[in-house]
């Protein structure tokens, strides 16, 4: 789940962009080699893949679909985000309440979301709201079990310190609670991202007539697989990229702590 | 997860060791009933739309009758078995790839932003091209839980390999263990506890993903007869195998923690 982060020293932080190109440089001359072995129709060569993407890029009802996906990964994520935030942090401060839900937020966590979809689109009916909410659903439960137990183990003296201040809750919350847990309150983020990604595209495939998701389910039902592996090639350099910005922060702000 | 609120949580379950249910463990079942309970009267009321949400109890005497007439044995069956098969090799291919990683640090350096993301792309979108690959089995969907299930094995592992502390390999080149003594006797004992997450999580990845996968596009298993039941407006069986699904991953989840928990509490010997 959380690839945890290798403390690299400022002398050598360049290096792993390279090491990760270098990487990637060699998966993408094992998938040419595994399209050499089972043949064009299974699996489109890396060249012809990115030239279906660059296709799709300039087609102009590309540019509708994504923007739909995007808008709506953007309500899911921050719904995920500030509601998991508020969850988390309610649930780490009241004991009792975070001993009463986290096993069942854990079990949550654990079942097959996309099994529950037939009642999302039954509640929420085709459209938007039901991917909002697939999104959601799938990101918000890390981001609130991350914020839960940063709070937690938050240093007894801290809290005594805003006592002895006579801080009110919410300025505990907001100049003490917060800044103490910012780092595994980001790591959580980090997940609830791909998660919440993960959960709308789902949401899409099913429950939308339009959007990337769309798209996909569309060329796997129309067997090209040209268009899936360029799709899933944009959305691997997507969340690659948005993954690697927010790895970044995360070090700094463990760095910072 | 982060694991560090578990020597915490281990010592107060440790102080209720003598009751086997906690106080907080009533609540959470006295809400969970309440919830329950406000369904049903909501459902019964009709103040939610029958067509889309019907009352718990309904739900229940779907599932049973689903059990008792049998039909969906067989379908019930392959999933398990297909889930079976991808944790088996997830399990096998995500301990090497945790070892591998753990022994090329450049290597997982590397690889950190890649492994970051991995979840975000929807891993059953490569069904169609699995199917081309394999024919039209059920190694597609096997393939598709390994590949769900087999990266979150492997980071754990990592995590376990990274969390052995270095005066335990240091105290077993004092006693002149072998590497593979030190191995056996040492490393791995020691990080049991993290890969143990990692065998959890691999059973419940590749139980999403075999469904996911059947859901999508399949002509057996439990995540298609969901999907079937739905189409035909089927209420009864859709809540039904909804419910008994539900209950069998609640109850596999629960047994994995209960055992993990046993595990940590172990290795972090008594509490302070």
């Amino acid at each position: 789940m959380n690839a945890t982060t290798l403390d690299a020293s400022p002398a050598t932080a360049w290096r792993a962009p390279l090491e990760t190109a270098a990487l990637i440089a060699v998966l993408v001359l094992l998938w040419h080699l595994l399209h050499l072995v089972v043949g064009g129709d299974a699996l489109p060569s890396p060249l012809a893949a990115s030239r279906r993407l660059l296709r799709l890029l300039a087609s102009p009802d590309f540019a509708a679909n994504a923007g739909e996906t995007m808008r709506a990964f953007g309500y899911a994520l921050l719904i995920s985000w500030i509601g998991g935030l508020g969850l988390g942090m309610l649930l780490g401060a009241h004991r009792l309440t975070g001993d009463v839900f986290e096993p069942v937020l854990v079990t949550l966590y654990a079942i097959p979301k996309i099994t529950l979809y037939p009642v999302i689109l039954l509640l929420f009916g085709l459209g938007i709201s039901a991917k909002v909410a697939f999104g959601a659903l799938h990101g918000i439960i890390p981001v609130v079990l991350f914020t839960m137990t940063a709070v937690r183990n938050i240093r007894p003296v801290y809290l005594r310190s805003a006592l002895a201040l006579r801080l009110t809750p919410a300025a505990t919350a907001r100049y003490v609670i917060l800044p103490a847990t910012l780092p595994e309150i980001f790591s959580g983020f980090r997940v609830g991202f791909a998660l919440t990604l993960l959960g709308t595209l789902i949401g899409e495939m099913f429950a939308s007539q339009r959007g990337i998701g769309y798209m996909i389910v569309h060329a796997m039902q129309n067997n090209e697989p040209q268009t899936i592996v360029a799709l899933a090639l944009l959305l691997v350099a997507f969340a690659t990229l948005a993954s690697s910005l927010l790895l970044a922060v995360d070090r700094r702000l463990r760095h910072a702590a | 997860m982060s694991r560090k609120g578990r020597p915490k949580g281990e010592c107060r379950s440790a102080q209720h060791a003598g009751s086997p249910v906690t106080r907080a463990g009533w609540i959470r079942l006295g809400v969970v009933a309440l919830c329950v309970a406000a369904l049903e009267v909501a459902c019964r009321l009709r103040w939610i739309d029958p067509v889309s949400v019907i009352p718990p109890s309904r739900m229940a005497l779907g599932a049973w009758s689903l059990l008792a007439s049998g039909e969906y044995s067989q379908d019930i069956l392959l999933t398990l078995e297909n889930v079976a098969m991808a944790f088996g090799i997830a399990l096998v291919l995500g301990f090497a790839g945790g070892v591998l990683l753990h022994r090329m640090p450049r290597l997982r350096r590397a690889a950190d932003p890649l492994l970051a993301s991995y979840y975000a792309v929807p891993t059953f979108i490569f069904y169609p091209l699995f199917i081309v690959l394999f024919g039209l089995n059920r190694w597609p969907l096997v393939a598709i839980g390994v590949l769900f299930a087999m990266v979150a094995m492997a980071l754990n592992t990592l995590n376990g390999f990274e969390r052995v502390p270095a005066a335990l390999h240091k105290t077993a080149r004092v006693m002149g263990l072998s590497p593979v003594q030190e191995t056996f006797l040492v490393t791995l004992p020691a990080c049991a506890p993290y890969i143990f997450t990692g065998v959890k999580l691999a059973v419940v990845y590749a139980f999403i993903a075999v469904i996911a996968g059947e859901f999508v596009l399949s002509g057996a298993g439990f995540g298609f007869k969901i999907a079937f039941a739905y189409n035909n407006f089927d209420n009864p069986t859709m809540y039904g195998l909804m419910l008994l699904l539900l209950l069998a991953v609640g109850f596999v989840n629960w047994a994995l923690t209960a055992w993990e928990r046993r595990l940590h509490e172990r290795s972090a010997g008594g509490c302070p």
